[in-house]
């Protein structure tokens, strides 16, 4: 008895450690960036636009390329990958060709490493389409990024909503359309929204594509046609062409109050629309 | 009471893919009566229920030979909404799976995608229904609080209260009192017995004793076969059929 309970206490010690490391990892990131950066942060670093290729000024314009990137790829990404998720799981044979295909495209595309992304989003959006390094070509090439991301999650959570609530809700008469509106989307929602925060933490992160795509200007973007620098692209370029590495930390500290920021609207609107859509 | 034919199918039969789950089943439910199905597991009888409001429909590779006619309306044409059909044939599950809203909100739904958006309108067949499940005086005070925090029965019961609000004529009933307390399930044949007044009943159940005491007809299923079906007093008092005799006897099942 005395082994065996020796045994379990060094296992659960070895467990206990391991959840340790990784606050310990996440609280060193997230203090070494916010003991380095802290000092650049002013309110007019967040408010006044760039000035000196970022020397001096503040990140305004990267701050509103990031949110205006991230925005627009969601706006295209989030329509079509709910729908097909919805398509896939409540309207496709499970023996249908098509479906197992978009199924396979969309598991593929998951793995596709986002530099691939932004060579073909470069040819295709920016040169052959000439939409040039914009907004647009960024936020697409985003949006294809993200899509599977979307995908999956929308569809793991519409399968997760219980069978039982199919069968009551169409006994009552309910067609298939507002069975998924009013009963399966509102129970997914959450899961749908756990891909979406993903997905902005995945543009918010990207640089390389987003070089590719949207460039790396430091002007303000007003219409979609016009080219960006996110925070991300931004500190990449601070930290790499040895512009400013205080300056570095200061948009990375930004970055990380920007994802924490947007996660918890995210999670604020969801519990709205949840009780909104019931 | 009048003793018209609410539902009946004729030389019904259905498969699952190859499989033949129901074999030439020629059945009348009563109107205004309770209707039992019995038999062991995989007797079929949950299958045939399915057929009378066509949710069966819902599993790949189901087809169906036979009729089924809900009054003089043959349910398996092709030009019968089954929208209209499933309006008419309620149907309360095995496991009482409330929908993540108020209880309120619940018994609403049915009435509310049919087309009524008058609050007191709404409100009134909300009260209706909830007093003809016999849960008004538990529940009419906490209209508004999720309904997934009620008991099983009570669960149960607001399931019925939503077939309810949707004024069907028929109720079908899959073991409904199989996930519930004793309590909970006299109260909920209680309710049965209220029911039949206003509406027609059909029941499976696994509880021979539940079906003696709710219903009025029972049939009995096995391997696919309606074996014996009459009048419950008569069934279980006298049956015709020596399998119907050793299945209620308990000698298998």
């Amino acid at each position: 008895m005395g082994k065996i309970n020796w045994k379990d206490k060094l296992i659960t010690a070895g467990f206990w450690l391991s959840g340790l490391v990784i606050i310990a990892i996440l609280a060193g990131i997230i203090g070494y960036v916010m003991i380095k950066g802290i000092s650049s942060i002013s309110l007019d670093f967040i408010l006044q636009p760039p000035s000196k290729a970022g020397r001096a000024g503040g990140i305004s314009t990267t701050i509103v390329s990031t949110l205006y990137l991230t925005l627009m790829s969601l706006l295209i990404a989030v329509p079509i990958g709910v729908g097909s998720s919805i398509y896939l799981e409540e309207y496709a044979s499970s023996r249908s060709k098509f479906a197992r295909l978009v199924n396979l495209t969309s598991e593929t595309l998951a793995g596709i490493p986002s530099i691939i992304f932004g060579l073909f989003g470069f040819v295709f959006f920016v040169i052959f389409l000439g939409m040039g390094w914009s907004i647009l070509s960024g936020s697409l090439t985003m949006a294809i990024m993200i899509l599977p991301t979307i995908t999956r999650t929308a569809q793991e959570a519409i399968l997760t909503v219980s069978h039982e609530y199919r069968e009551n809700s169409l006994a009552l008469g309910a067609s298939k359309w507002q069975t998924i509106r009013k009963v399966i989307l509102p129970s997914a929602l959450p899961g749908i929204v756990t891909g979406i925060i993903l997905s902005i933490g995945r543009t918010v992160g990207e640089t390389a594509a987003i070089i590719l795509t949207a460039g790396s200007s430091l002007g303000m973007p007003i219409s979609p046609a016009d080219p960006a620098r996110t925070m991300s692209v931004h500190l990449y370029i601070l930290a790499m062409e040895g512009i400013s590495t205080e300056r570095a930390f200061g948009t990375a500290f930004l970055i990380v109050v920007l994802i924490i920021i947007i996660n918890y609207l995210a999670n604020l609107s969801l519990q709205k629309l949840t009780q909104a859509m019931r | 009471m009048d003793n018209s034919i609410k539902m009946r199918s004729v030389d019904l039969e259905v498969f699952y893919q190859d499989f033949q789950a129901l074999h030439g089943i020629n059945l009348e439910v009563k109107e205004n009566h309770v209707t039992a199905l019995i038999g062991p597991s995989g007797c079929g009888k949950s299958t045939y229920l399915r057929t009378l409001n066509r949710l069966n429909e819902l599993i790949e590779g189901t087809s169906i030979k036979g009729q089924v006619y809900l009054d003089d309306i043959s349910i398996y044409e092709k030009d019968v909404d089954v929208v209209g059909l499933r309006k008419r044939v309620g149907m309360v599950f095995q496991k009482p799976s409330v929908f993540p809203m108020s209880i309120y909100e619940n018994v609403a739904y049915g009435p509310r995608i049919h087309g009524i958006k008058k609050k007191n309108q709404l409100d009134e067949i909300v009260e209706k229904s909830l007093r003809a499940a016999n849960l008004w005086n538990e529940m009419g005070n906490r209209l508004n609080s999720p309904a997934a925090r009620m008991s099983g029965g009570q669960q149960q019961r607001l399931v019925i209260a939503r077939v309810l609000a949707v004024d069907p004529e028929v109720i079908l009933m899959d073991e409904p009192a199989s996930a519930l307390d004793p309590i909970s399930t006299s109260k909920l044949e209680e309710l049965i017995g209220e029911l039949k007044k206003n509406y027609t009943i059909v029941i499976v159940t696994h509880n021979m004793q539940q079906a003696a005491r709710v219903s009025d007809f029972t049939g009995f299923f096995l391997n696919g076969y309606l074996i014996e079906f009459n009048r419950t007093s008569e069934l279980f008092v006298n049956p015709a059929n020596k399998k119907t005799e050793d299945y209620i006897t308990g000698r298998f099942g």
